[in-house]
């Protein structure tokens, strides 16, 4: 039963000892010696021997009644990471036998506030997919399955997958992801748990390898909405190393859920009712209205007029920022390197055969963006229209504290489904793209399953910095959906 | 504008990623599709708005300049696929 739990049960029990800490991580080892070869939801397993010395040293501090917030929670760690002396490869080749001898800010909190960990997460290769496909260490598979459909495999979405399957099938209490255009949130969805992308410089970047830097943000994956906050409040905080890292206070998260909210106005953005919405997600969006609405909040219409060229947007900003970010893996000082004659030889073979297809797709966009004759039309093109974006974000919260929004335009799609285009497989973060351009916070709450038994997510979008208005409103939808479900391949079912 | 083979050659050169002439027109196609795209900007009216560069919530700050790292060496060369003594190794550049 330990892998069921949720951070704050794992907490209460390890702090009235009804089982320890080493009881607690031998547990998900085991649950991830069975299902991971299954799942891939971790490319690096951490040895036992060093996860049990962690436990071990929690116990220790439970004894002397030092613990600190996260004492002792077994987390994983989405492997786009810097993790110190444990090999970090963003899923890609060129990455393949890289050990940081650095750990990152995030991860070294979560480390500073006794979690421990059990294994880097598999992703999209350097974070750049919807669908954890692109991975060089091979695809996650969610562990849901479709109602009479059990053989199809299904994708647990991206970027982040690996942590969603994790959290989804007993594998870790919670794990970290970094959410870029929606790689937190759509993967959550797809899997049943809580993702939270928290407003842009809550966390510091230092140490997690770039995508695209005024994009990318470190964020919670957990079973609750309680959670997302206990993990964020170890997660954030000032950082010297990141200059875009906010020095304002960190709050007490956890403590926003559960308040009322009770005359809260939530906008219903019109611009999500995108037309080919699937019957099912609206149904299921205006279930959360009725919900929110019997808590005491007000319902109000609200416009964001640009919604619809957020992806366009979006896809030639982090394309550009990530043909800068990317320039920096030549094959000369760390990564793997393919000789040549020259030295361009290097770059062009190491580059060639290092990135994967999507990676090197998005370099080239991205380059072409930023070349001369092309600049002005699509990159600083893009970037007005991102002024534009933020703006009906800034004006919508004028009006109401929250919007309510389906997470993902589907429930988990099938490996093989939305390949072929790539604009296709863009449309998947339709809905979390916006929040991601404008930089505010940005929450998924598992609220119900389709009628194939898959899981679907609602999204609840804050004013910047305002992450506690965001979960309170995300625990009370949690409270009114009751949403208990697990997975098919779960630690504890059947096996 | 459509993408043609000798800017997709031109792009995967500033790139330093090196494309065999089969996989060039591969990928020519898959970026023209993903500009034709981006056409849907060119109905937004920009005239006057500012570019938004970062997300604009904090200022940059400064700090002292003082040296905060360092004595490193090993740590910096440990993952580097080739080296010499105290320096990363490189084909020859200079005939």
């Amino acid at each position: 039963m330990l892998t069921g739990l949720t951070l704050t049960q794992a907490r209460e029990g390890l702090a009235a000892r009804k089982f320890s800490a080493r009881e607690l991580a031998k547990a998900h080892l085991d649950a991830i010696a069975r299902l991971n070869p299954k799942l891939n939801a971790y490319i690096t397993v951490i040895p036992e021997a060093d996860v049990l010395a962690a436990a071990d040293a929690a116990d220790a501090r439970y004894a002397a009644g030092t613990a600190r917030p996260m004492e002792g929670l077994p987390v994983g760690v989405k492997d786009l990471f810097c993790t110190k002396g444990v090999k970090t490869t963003a899923a890609s080749k060129i990455l393949a036998n890289f050990v940081p001898p650095y750990e990152s800010t995030v991860t070294a909190r979560l480390l500073d506030a006794g979690s421990v960990f059990v294994g880097k997460t598999n992703l999209d290769e350097f974070a750049m997919g919807s669908a954890n496909i692109t991975s060089a260490f091979g695809s996650v598979l969610n562990p849901w399955q479709r109602k009479g459909e059990e053989t199809v495999a299904l994708v647990p979405g991206g970027s982040s997958g690996g942590s969603a399957a994790a959290v989804a099938a007993g594998l870790a209490l919670a794990a970290t992801g970094t959410d870029t255009g929606g790689s937190i949130r759509q993967p959550a969805a797809f899997c049943g748990i809580v993702g939270l992308k928290p407003t842009y410089g809550r966390c510091s970047r230092w140490g997690t390898i770039a995508y695209a830097s005024s994009l990318d943000q470190a964020g919670p994956m957990t079973r609750t909405v309680a959670d997302a906050g206990l993990m964020l409040e170890a997660m954030a905080g000032f950082d010297e190393k990141d200059s875009t890292c906010s020095n304002r206070p960190v709050p007490a998260f956890a403590q926003a859920v559960g308040k009322s909210v009770k005359g809260l106005r939530v906008g219903i953005p019109a611009e999500y009712r995108a037309p080919g919405l699937s019957p099912e997600i609206s149904a299921m969006w205006e279930q959360g209205i009725a919900w929110l609405r019997e808590a005491g909040c007000e319902i109000v219409d609200v416009s964001l007029p640009h919604t619809k060229y957020g992806l366009a947007t979006y896809y030639i900003i982090a394309p550009a920022e990530c043909s800068s970010n990317l320039a920096r893996y030549d094959g000369i000082r760390f990564g793997e390197r393919k000789d040549a004659a020259t030295l361009d030889g290097v770059y062009e073979l190491t580059r060639a055969e290092g990135f994967g297809e999507e990676v090197r797709n998005r370099i080239l966009m991205g380059t072409y963006v930023l070349s001369a004759g092309y600049y002005d039309a699509y990159y600083l093109k893009a970037q007005k229209v991102r002024t534009l974006i933020k703006r009906d974000f800034v004006q919508a919260f004028e009006q109401v504290d929250v919007l309510l929004t389906p997470t993902a335009p589907s429930a988990a799609f099938a490996q093989g489904e939305n390949m072929a285009d790539p604009v296709q497989m863009y449309l998947n973060d339709i809905f979390t793209v916006p929040a991601s351009m404008a930089g505010v916070p940005a929450l998924s709450v598992p609220v119900g399953l389709d009628a194939k038994g898959l899981p679907l997510g609602l999204q609840i979008i804050g004013r910047h910095f305002d992450e506690e208005t965001v979960l309170s409103v995300g625990g009370a939808l949690e409270a009114a959906a009751g949403f208990a479900h697990t997975p098919t391949l779960h630690a504890e079912a059947g096996a | 504008m459509s993408l043609d083979l000798a800017t997709t050659r031109r792009i995967a050169k500033l790139a330093r990623i090196g494309l065999a002439d089969a996989e060039l027109e591969t990928v020519r196609q898959k970026l023209d599709g993903i500009l034709g795209w981006f056409n849907q900007l060119s109905e937004v009216d920009v005239e006057g708005v500012p570019p938004m560069v970062g997300t604009e919530m904090e200022a940059l700050r400064q700090r002292e300049d003082v040296v905060t790292d360092g004595n490193c060496q090993a740590a910096v060369l440990s993952n580097a696929p080739e080296k010499s003594g105290p320096f990363y190794a490189v084909p020859k550049v200079v005939e």
